[in-house]
Order: structure tokens, then sequence, then C-alpha cells
């Protein structure tokens, strides 16, 4: 009979048995992928992955120094074009164009953009870069990459903006001071470890993208000089590897994606420990 | 001159605990605020109804009023605190010492009129000095002697410095609630205002700190023209010289605390006051 006590503490314990399943399940996805790629790639994990450059088809060894560089040059670049438009545009939305029309624009528009498969931004640098350029080019990879930066950079400061309580920017207004000052002086600092921690993980997330890469970096087996050279980086090498017929490039793209794998978990935690001392309100 | 007379006499019934006043030494020419058919709405809803009091230079003027009156709406009307909503609009006149406020430069307005909010909310990154010393730096005061000056005063009038003068770079969320409130004080003073406004400076505190912060009102109103607003009517009996008795957007009525608490002129507030409703 539903509504007795043994009723409800059996409906209880399935609920609880349901939901903590889920949970368990999803931790052991993470903790599947994390070993499996560190069961394979760990073996190719060496010093010459990390210094050597690749060898030519069919000889053995080698390592993905230019890849690791250059996923480092990406991101920087990246970085450079999608964190001022979208750190700056967060603040807008945060601080100015609550409930406006404007502000419901923009809100719109970033979530749409953050919705296009990133093979389409790959499609449009490659139209507005590459094709003009008549060639493949870090610049034009860091564009893809930054592009699709903005929108996530957007909402994740807006986020951590949102979290300053209103009382705080009242209290500063009250004290006679412009509002550029509070956002600048006051709500920003406030936020601020917040926010860091919003890049390094909106960094992070666009460090793995591989289809924006495909046709603007392209890639390179060797060094890559300045911007206007395409450009290897540890996705596309994954890619290229994992596709090809020879068992000692499968292994590498393994330890390859063990990189990825540890830079991103290593910003997680990373970005976790700055939250930790983020100011309690 | 009877205004004078009448608060003197207002101290001496509506006190628990007095501290021998120093003869009173004002630090700058009085200020009063006066509000003139002031009109308020958000967006379509009309919030204060054709409001006009007079709130007198070096006195507490008290509003009480049951929730939702427009209390905290008109005491942030004030300081034209009210335009951080938006949608928010204001009609009438608010006088600042014969100034209309709608014309003046809200930043500037609002240096001359602080306020306390009901929450204390000390600026989280800042230490104790820094929070009370903020009003004055980011607004460019640099001079490190001046500002240490000016911030002992503040946390001296605001009845804190004794207990934080050793913690002075300490942060100033690691304070009791109350300790917090007389901070936030602090912090408004420093920028000396002519008028200090309070919305509800004390519901969130203990019985022990509001009677210090009560306590503290007495003492600033030598020197500050105070408006509070509070829901405690035994509050408003014994801190303020007048009050105002608001409902649903409109002043009902408005005098001599004494007169307002034992014999009201208008039945609304007698059911009010008498605890019939609200």
């Amino acid at each position: 009979m539903p509504g007795t006590y043994r009723h409800r503490r059996w409906v209880n314990t399935a609920a609880f048995a349901v939901t903590g399943f889920c949970a368990f399940l999803t931790l052991g996805i993470l903790f599947f992928i994390l070993g499996y790629v560190t069961v394979h790639g760990i073996g190719a994990l060496n010093w010459n992955f990390f210094t050597q450059l690749p060898k030519p088809v069919g000889e053995t060894g080698g390592g993905m120094a230019n890849a690791i560089v250059g996923t480092f040059k990406l991101i920087w670049l990246a970085a450079l074009i999608g964190l001022p438009v979208g750190v700056l545009g967060g603040i807008y939305l945060a601080e100015y164009g609550r409930g406006t029309t404007v502000g419901f624009l923009v809100r719109y528009a970033a979530d749409v953009i953050n919705g296009v498969p990133s093979i389409v931004m790959g499609i449009f640098a490659y139209t507005v870069v590459v094709l003009p350029m008549k060639h493949f080019s870090a610049l034009a990879g860091g564009i893809a990459l930054g592009i699709m930066l903005i929108p996530i950079a957007v909402r994740s400061t807006e986020e951590f903006l949102k979290l300053v309580p209103m009382a705080i920017r009242e209290a500063a207004l009250a004290l006679g001071l412009p509002r550029w000052k509070v956002i600048l002086r006051v709500v920003i600092p406030t936020a601020l470890r917040g926010l860091l921690t919003g890049v390094l993980l909106d960094l992070s997330r666009v460090s793995g993208e591989t289809a924006p890469l495909l046709f603007t970096a392209f890639g390179n087996r060797f060094w890559s000089s300045g911007w206007m050279n395409p450009i290897a980086s540890l996705p596309v090498m994954i890619f290229t590897y994992a596709v090809a017929p020879y068992e000692d490039w499968h292994r590498q793209a393994w330890a390859a994606a063990l990189v990825l794998l540890m830079i991103v978990l290593a910003t997680n935690v990373g970005a976790r420990v700055l939250m930790r001392k983020q100011v309690r309100i | 001159m009877e205004t004078m007379l009448e608060s003197e006499s207002q101290n001496a019934m509506a006190q628990e605990s007095t501290q021998p006043s120093a003869s009173p030494n004002p630090v700058e020419p009085a200020h009063g605020l006066e509000a003139i058919k002031l009109n308020t709405w958000f967006g379509t809803k009309h919030v204060l109804k054709d409001i006009s009091m007079k709130m007198k230079p070096r006195q507490v003027t008290a509003i009480i009023g049951p929730s939702g009156c427009g209390k905290s709406t008109f005491i942030r009307c004030l300081n034209r605190m009210h335009e951080v909503v938006p949608g928010a609009r204001m009609e009438g006149q608010v006088l600042l010492d014969g100034a209309n406020i709608l014309e003046l430069d809200p930043v500037m307005l609002r240096r001359r009129v602080g306020m306390v909010f009901q929450k204390a909310q000390p600026f989280p990154t800042m230490s104790i000095f820094d929070n009370v010393a903020a009003g004055l730096r980011l607004n460019g005061m640099s001079n490190r002697q001046q500002l240490a000056s000016i911030v002992e005063q503040s946390l001296k009038r605001a009845a804190l410095w004794d207990e934080v003068k050793d913690l002075l770079d300490k942060p100033g969320t690691g304070l009791s609630g109350g300790q917090q409130q007389r901070l936030c004080i602090a912090r408004a003073l420093a920028v000396n205002p002519a008028i200090l406004l309070m919305d509800e400076p004390c519901s969130a505190l203990d019985p022990i700190a509001t009677s210090k912060i009560e306590e503290l009102i007495l003492n600033l109103k030598k020197n500050y023209t105070i408006v509070i607003v509070t829901h405690n009517m035994q509050q408003a009996a014994r801190v303020s010289d007048e009050t105002g008795f608001f409902l649903l957007g409109e002043l009902i009525e408005f005098g001599d605390t004494r007169q307002i608490f034992t014999n009201p002129r208008d039945k609304r507030t007698e059911d009010y006051i008498t605890g019939r409703f609200g």
C-alpha cells in the first residue's frame, strides 16, 4: 500500500540506488577512458616523444615536439583573439546587459555560436583567412580557435560575475563611485579568482578542438616558424596517426592522447585549487 | 529652535543608556532634505504616490510602515539608488539644501548623501582599513597619512575603533555581524556625507548589536542628518525625533515621534502602531 512506511522506504532506497548507480557510471566512464588511454599511451611516452620531430614514414621512433609546441602556440593566439572580446563581452552582459534587449540578443548570439559545429568554424576561417592567403597557417588556426573561444569566454565571465551579490555593487555605488569604477575596482577584484578559473577552463576546452584545425593550421612534420606557416597540433596529429596503417604511429597517437588528457586534467585541478582560494562572500 | 528642545527631551525620554554627550561641535553646516510631491514608478507600477515630507537637519527622521509600503523605495530615491533598478522612474522634487537632486550628478549626490544597507556588506577583497578608506581611495585620495587619520576618525565615530585598531589589515569579513554593520557605517562616514540614510540597519542583528547601533545613531545626529527606515516601532520610538508612517506607497502621517506613538491623528496609523495589522 502506498503511503506506508515500508513502501516509502522502498521507494527511497530504489531512487537512491538508481541515481547512485548513474553517478557511479559517469565516474566509471571517466576512469575507464583515463585508464585505457594511460595503459596504451604510457608505453610510447618517453623523452624522445617530447623532444624529437616526427620521423619519416616507415622509420620508428621520433616524437611530437612540434605538435606540443604547436598546440601551445595556437592556444596563445586563440587567447589573444578570444579572451579580450569574450571577457569584456561577459562584463557587459553581467553589468550593463541584465534584462535589456541588447543583452538578450548578445547572450542569444553567443549561445548560437557556441552551438555551431566546430568544423563549420574551420570552414569559416578557411574561407576568410586561408583562401586569400593561399596557404594554411598558424594564424588561420588561431583565428578559428579564437572565434570559438569568444562565446565560451563570454558565458563563463558572465556567470562568475553574476555570483557577486548586488549588495556589493550597491554599497560601492552608494559611496559615490562612478559605475565603471565600481565594476573595475570592486566587482572584478571580488570575482577575480572565478574569472581566472573560467578562463583556464575555457582555454583547456578549446585546446582539444580538432575539426577547426584540419584545414586551417593543417599540420606540419617540421618546426613551424612565425605565424604564416602551417603548424602541427596534438589533436590533428592524433587524428593523422590514428587513421594511418603504421603500428608505431598508433602507439604515438595514444601517447599524444595521453599528453592532451594530462594537460586538460592539470588545468581542471589547477582551476579547482584556484577556486578554493576564492573569496567567500 | 524648538526642534532642538524637542530633540533634547526626546533623548531624555527615549533612551536606555546615554553616554554623556560632549558639547556638540558641528563639523559642517546643517543640511536638510525635503521631498515635494515625490512619485516613483517601477515600470508601470506606481510605488510612491505624492510623498511630501521634510527631514530636518541634525535630526533623526524615522520611516515606519508594513512590508511593501514603499519605505525602502523612498529612502533609496533620496540618493537616487532607485536608478539601479532598470525601469525605475522618479518625478517630483527632492531638495538637498534647496537644490533638486534630480538635476545633480548622481555620483556627487551620493557622496553627500550616504547610505547604510540592511545587510552589512564589507568589500570582501579588502582589509578593514581599505574598506573604510574605499570611498576616498577609489575617488583619488592617495596620501597615506590623510587616509589613516580619516579612517581613524570614521571608525571612532562608528564606535568601532577600540575593537579593531589592532586589526586594521585583517579582512573586513572576519568581524561579527554587528561589527560589520558598524564597519559599513564607518565606510559611509569616511566620505563625509551631509546626510546618512539607513535602510533597516539593525534587522539582521541581535539585540545587543542593535542597541549599540542605536546608541551610535543618537551620537551621530549631533553631526549628521539621519533618515532611518525601520520595521521595528520600538526602535523608531527610541531613536527618532520625527516619524513618518507609510502605507501602500502613501505618506499617511508625519510628525513628532512622541505624538505619532501616543496620539496618532489617522486611524490607520493607530491601527498599525497598536498592531492590528502589519
